[in-house]
Order: structure tokens, then C-alpha cells, then sequence
């Protein structure tokens, strides 16, 4: 619909909507994310939604046990590779739309842990990340501010044509493989389907 | 007790066994007893029941691959009929062991810590020590981490698995020549 035209019936009293922004409305005000904690960054997560921050102002109150009843993952700390499985196991058991929120360095990179032994550098290997946010560990206005990110790009999403989202393309996957433990480390080390290799990006 | 005391004790106490002094040249000066592996459950038996050493505070392995000694050698050698002084420097490769500390305290006496170390025969096939989980409980944990973060086999342990990496992991990372699985693209891109 036109933007001008709703802006001059608005102006009128009169209020026009599309069934698709009222329905991403509702979406965006209404994610429920994984009780989920890994590491200090959970700690953030925790006084976020507490009274003094307040993530119930955006609608995402309800942190729900289990990942049936949930459509938003908070990955909020380090991903030791020992955790990986389940991790990416916890997002296979959520419902679609599912969304996740790689919180603090080690969530997106590994973090000052990078350089160990035991620990993913990146949930981004194996699930599809839909905000990153950096800081170790990020201040809970960093994780609202994601969280809102995470409200527009629901805003936006189309629920016909081809630039709907995943969830609502038959043929991509909602599950992904669970990668298992190897001999030296995690087999596979990520899913090349979801994780954009840098040094293939630049082979091309 | 002194710790020269201590080494007496045990040495008086265990026919048979060697207790060297390990220096530790800091200025905190916290030198240690190393006792050789065939005589280190009885010499621990000794500590916790004689010296009343009843309580082991920390486990902790090291590593020490196999270096280079060099040394140099004053050697008088004829050359052309008059004797020289010749400085020679002699290359030996030091085999690598894998040694073990134990921290221990006295809740009784109210003193501590001693140190207590162990050492394998070599780094490969011969890394069998006797597990001290017998004597102080506390060690079972961080003995089963040594065996998994190093590859000491503690014999006697009542239940040496991995305990930080899962089963099937055959590396041993806290080794000093234990190489990550090359997965960090920024690194091979830095190669590049």
C-alpha cells in the first residue's frame, strides 16, 4: 500500500494496514526466547529482562524452559565445543519462525577463547545467527538494542514472494545437522551450508 | 618440619627410595620434594600418616619435552706439537618427561603447603604413575583431568576417564607440542 496515501487517511481518522504488517506486529511484539544461559553473558541476559532494564517493555517477557514453547535463542555466552551439540540439538527442537541472537565475543567468535582448544569459534558454524552483537560481555542496552534489531528485521519480513524468509521456503532447512564429537575435535568443524567461510568468500 | 627435614624422613622412612630437592630459585623459594615413581604411594602414605600432611589442596601436571643441552668442555689437544686448550660445545638431547605437583597442607599443624612431584619414565609409551587418590580423595578429579589434559595414566585411580573432553578425543592438549585442528580461517588467511 502506498505510504502517502495511508499517511493522508490517517489523517482522516482513518487507520489502513495490510494483513501483513498486522501480522508481523504481532510477531515482533510477541518472542518468546529460550531460558538458555551459557557463561557471564547469561548474567547480562538476566538483569536485561529484570525490572531495572526491562526486555518485558518489548514483549519478550515470557522465557519459556522449553524449546517447544520458544522462537527466539539467546546464545549468551561461550560455546565450548563439549556444548555444541546440544546447542544446535536446542534450536532443531524449536518451532518455526525461530530466530537467534549470538550475545558477547565468545557467542561470535570464540572470544579471547578463540585460540583454545576446547572451544567453537562461532555459533555461526552451525546454526543461522540473525543478530550478532559484540562486547565481552555486552551491557544489557546492547542486548535490547539487538533485540529491537531483531523486531524490525521481523517487521520486515514478506510473507509472499522470493525474498520471504526462511521459514517459509519449503525447500531450506529448518533442522540442522548435529555436528558429533571427532578425534580432535567437532565432526564436521561447521555447516558449510550456514556458515560463510571467509577464505571461501575470497577464493569466490 | 623444613622440608629438608621432610626429605629426611622419608628417606629414612622408604628403603630404597630417592627424595631429591627440587630448587626453586624465586624469591618466594618454595622448593619441592621429587620422589621417584616406584616409592610415591608409600612416601605419600608417609606424609598424610607421619608428617600429618592430611590434606591435598591442588593437582596440577607439567610438561617438559625433550631439549637440547648444550655444554661446553675445556679438552687439551695436540695441534702442530704444542698442547692448546681447546673449548668444545657438546650437544645432548635431554629426553622429555611429564611430571606431576601435588599441593599439600596440614589441617592439623596448621602449615603447608608441600610440594610433591612425580615424573614418567618419558613422554610416549611410559607415563604410568601411581594415582595418590588412595591417600587423599581430593586428588580424583584433578588426577582424571591430568589424564586427560596430558596423558598421565594414574594406576590405582579408582576412575581415570576424561573428565573436560569427551570420550573418543585422542589428543592431549595441554601438551607443549599439541596442535589445534586447523579450523580458524582468519589464521589460514593470514597464511595466505
Amino acid at each position: 500500500m502506498d505510504q502517502d496515501l495511508k499517511t493522508e487517511l490517517s489523517k482522516h481518522g482513518i487507520f489502513a494496514t495490510t494483513f501483513e504488517e498486522l501480522y508481523n506486529w504481532g510477531r515482533k511484539n510477541s518472542v518468546w526466547p529460550l531460558t538458555f544461559g551459557l557463561a557471564c553473558c547469561a548474567i547480562e541476559m538476566i538483569a536485561t529482562t529484570m525490572a531495572r532494564y526491562d526486555l518485558a517493555r518489548f514483549g519478550a517477557e515470557v522465557f519459556r524452559p522449553s524449546p517447544r514453547q520458544a522462537d527466539l535463542m539467546i546464545v549468551s555466552g561461550t560455546v565450548t565445543k563439549k556444548m555444541a551439540p546440544q546447542v544446535v540439538r536446542l534450536y532443531n527442537q524449536m518451532p518455526e519462525p525461530k530466530y537467534v541472537i549470538a550475545m558477547g565475543a565468545c557467542a561470535i567468535s570464540g572470544g579471547p577463547f578463540r585460540d583454545g582448544y576446547n572451544v567453537l569459534k562461532g555459533i555461526d558454524r552451525f546454526i543461522p545467527v540473525d543478530v550478532h552483537i559484540p562486547g565481552c560481555p555486552p551491557r544489557p542496552e546492547a542486548l535490547i538494542h539487538a533485540f529491537m534489531a531483531l523486531q524490525d528485521q521481523i517487521s520486515a519480513q514478506q510473507l509472499t514472494g522470493e525474498s520471504r524468509p526462511r521459514h517459509l521456503k519449503r525447500e531450506l532447512p529448518s533442522e540442522f545437522p548435529v555436528p558429533e564429537f571427532g578425534e580432535h575435535g567437532l565432526e564436521p568443524p561447521q555447516n558449510d551450508e550456514v556458515f560463510h567461510n571467509p577464505l571461501k568468500v575470497l577464493q569466490g | 618440619m623444613t622440608l629438608d627435614e621432610i626429605r629426611a624422613r622419608l628417606l629414612a622412612g622408604i628403603p630404597g627410595s630417592q627424595v631429591e630437592m627440587v630448587v626453586n630459585g624465586s624469591p618466594s623459594e618454595q622448593n619441592s620434594l621429587l620422589v621417584d615413581r616406584q616409592h610415591g604411594l608409600k612416601a605419600a602414605l608417609l606424609l598424610r600418616d607421619q608428617i600429618q600432611l592430611d590434606y591435598c589442596s591442588n593437582v596440577t601436571a607439567v610438561d617438559w619435552p625433550d631439549r637440547e643441552k648444550t655444554d661446553k668442555v675445556k679438552t687439551k689437544q695436540i695441534v702442530d706439537g704444542v698442547e692448546k686448550e681447546i673449548e668444545q660445545t657438546i650437544k645432548t638431547m635431554v629426553p622429555g618427561y611429564l611430571e606431576v605437583v601435588y599441593h599439600l597442607f596440614s589441617m592439623v599443624k596448621k602449615t603447608g603447603p608441600v610440594v610433591l612431584r612425580m615424573r614418567t619414565a618419558n613422554r610416549t609409551d611410559d607415563v604410568a604413575l601411581p594415582s595418590l587418590t588412595p591417600v587423599w580423595r581430593s586428588a580424583e578429579f584433578q588426577e582424571r583431568e591430568a589424564f586427560d589434559l596430558f596423558g598421565i595414566v594414574f594406576e590405582g585411580h579408582p576412575d581415570l576417564r576424561r573428565i573436560l573432553m569427551w570420550e573418543g578425543f585422542t589428543d592431549h592438549p595441554m601438551r607443549k607440542d599439541y596442535v589445534p585442528p586447523p579450523e580458524d580461517e582468519l589464521e589460514l588467511l593470514g597464511e595466505q
